[in-house]
């Protein structure tokens, strides 16, 4: 028999999580499901949808913008998350020290976390200008260029890269500078008095001391990344040529500018496939590598 | 060797890196208060006949920027209002309550966290569709009311809390919801500024499911006007640039000032 204090406790409990279980399973739960289905129809986002099979898949497979959109996709994660991580670790070492001008320094790294993608692509689009951009002023002056960047099919995806590492690296640096703040001096100097030289401190003190959260940005940015969108709808729209046309640009074009629903759902359901395996092979590869504190 | 200068070798990686990080802004800055003919010299103009403050009149009055504000800080505030209250709610009830169904609920909850927004929105932008949201602003309110990660967030903190003092209360008389307000909630600072902070920042910044479920200028967010009016004035860089420092400009004057708090805040989602 339940006493009434703990039956009033269901209730209590049920009411507590009402408004959050109602809006997440509407807003977070039914979508999944709904998603799943909609890529078995022909959906134009206004007439009653029918459905189709798998034929949606099969167009996929022979879409010739479909596969440049993986390929573009899976070299700009490629490009983007060793360069953010790797790029943002170096740059946390260099600013994990009592030195003058330190907040200073951290200002200007942290200042693009707060800027907002649209603004971010709207300031590069400047920069990068071909004829008057500040950008090609300076590779000149180095005897560089000039460059055409978003608008040379052969550049843009780089320059896409370029310009979200410049946005994302500042929230890595704070992630690892707050790791680095976990680690002991005492470790450090242990490492030092036995010799070990400062690559040697880094390699076997500091960064297994620090893995937990590489692992956590790695996983992150490569989420992140396979999602890019706003940035390239700002400044390329997925072009020259397609040559920045990524998956979810791809999707959001099928679905809200041709109104092929269905079909963007299919693309959508490939795309989280990808996003699944590639964050539980991350899991799975570091968690045998982390070190978690004692 | 000894190090021969009077400063930290850090200063020579960092003074050029900072640089970089800051010449985006700063050039946004130079051009936005620029004449026309200026901006568009080669090589560019590093120091300008004098500040052209013309622009920023102009910008404000070639697109509704006012408005854009207004609806920014209604959908903004709405969504750190309900991740407040609504996440708390949950979050206690998972980190302290027992009810029937509450591990099946609280694993339903994260695992929505492993699906990407992309994967979901065309179903959601039908939800809204269904609900005759579309192109309002509760469109962009409703569905950013609560979040699983804030649930996450509030649930493990809730956790960390001494156990006594809520039983000490119970034992007092006050009800759950009483404990949760009175006891719960004021040691519960730094998670709730965590969670209100990254709410702001995200909802502020969010620009895809805006330009999915907003079709007019006038229900339009900061974010979606900024993108709206380059479209409009494609290669008048002037009046582009003073248009971004008008939108950009609370966001990071915020940041700035509130430095510290934005990034123990941001630092936290990291970690934990």
């Amino acid at each position: 028999m339940i006493s009434r204090a703990a039956r009033s406790e269901h209730v209590s409990g049920w009411l507590f999580v009402a408004p959050a279980a109602l809006l997440i399973g509407i807003f977070g739960i039914l979508p999944i499901g709904w998603a799943a289905l909609l890529s078995f129809q022909n959906n134009d986002l206004l007439t009653t949808p029918t459905w189709v099979g798998t034929q949606n898949y099969h167009t996929l497979v022979n879409d010739p913008v479909f596969r440049q959109s993986v390929n573009h996709t899976i070299v700009y994660t490629l490009l983007f998350v060793p360069l953010s991580v790797g790029g943002s670790l170096a740059l946390a070492m260099l600013l994990n020290a009592r030195i003058r001008f330190s907040r200073f320094y951290r200002t200007a790294v942290f200042i693009p976390v707060a800027t907002s993608t649209v603004a971010t692509g709207l300031i590069f689009n400047w920069l990068l200008e071909p004829t008057y951009g500040v950008a090609n002023y300076m590779l000149g002056k180095v005897h560089l260029g000039p460059y055409g960047f978003f608008q040379d099919p052969d550049q843009a995806l780089y320059s896409i890269v370029a310009m979200t590492v410049w946005g994302w690296l500042g929230f890595d640096v704070i992630v690892y500078l707050a790791a680095l703040q976990g680690v002991p001096e005492s470790l450090v100097e242990a490492a030092r008095l036995d010799g070990a030289g400062r690559w040697a401190t880094f390699r076997h003190v500091v960064f297994p001391l620090v893995s937990p959260a590489t692992l956590f940005l790695i996983v992150w940015s490569t989420i992140n990344a396979l999602q890019v969108f706003d940035e390239i709808y700002v400044t390329t729209r997925g072009g020259p040529l397609h040559a920045t046309t990524v998956m979810v640009y791809y999707l959001y074009s099928q679905a809200f500018e041709f109104f092929h629903a269905g079909y963007a759902a299919a693309i959508a359901e490939v795309l989280f496939a990808i996003t699944l395996v590639f964050s539980l092979l991350q899991l799975w590869l570091g968690n045998r590598r982390v070190h978690y504190g004692s | 060797m000894r190090w021969p200068l009077p400063f930290s070798p850090r200063h020579l990686a960092l003074m050029p890196i900072a640089a970089l990080m800051l010449l985006p802004l700063g050039w946004m800055l130079l051009t936005s208060i620029q004449t026309l003919p200026e901006s568009r010299h080669f090589p560019p103009v590093l120091i300008p006949s004098g500040f052209h403050w013309q622009n920023y009149p102009d910008a404000w009055n070639a697109a509704p920027f006012g408005r854009f504000f207004a609806n920014s800080m209604i959908v903004t505030l709405s969504a750190v209002a309900g991740n407040l209250v609504f996440c708390s709610l949950a979050g206690y009830a998972f980190a302290r309550m027992r009810f029937f169904g509450r591990d099946v609920l609280f694993v339903a909850l994260l695992a929505t966290l492993m699906v990407p927004f992309q994967v979901t929105m065309i179903p959601t932008f039908l939800i809204v569709q269904k609900m005759g949201l579309v192109n309002s602003l509760p469109a962009l309110i409703v569905p950013n009311l609560v979040t699983p990660f804030g649930i996450f967030l509030l649930r493990q903190f809730f956790r960390t809390l001494p156990i006594e003092l809520e039983e000490a209360a119970r034992m007092d008389g006050c009800s759950r919801l009483g404990v949760l307000v009175r006891v719960v909630l004021p040691l519960s600072m730094p998670a709730l500024a965590t969670l209100a902070i990254v709410t702001f920042l995200w909802t502020w910044n969010d620009f895809l499911w805006p330009l999915i479920v907003i079709t007019s200028t006038n229900q339009s967010t900061v974010q979606l006007g900024l993108a709206q009016f380059q479209g409009a004035h494609q290669t008048n860089w002037t009046l582009l640039m003073a248009g971004n420092v008008m939108a950009l400009a609370p966001m990071l004057l915020v940041f700035i000032i509130g430095q510290r708090w934005f990034v123990q805040s941001l630092a936290s989602t990291g970690l934990k």
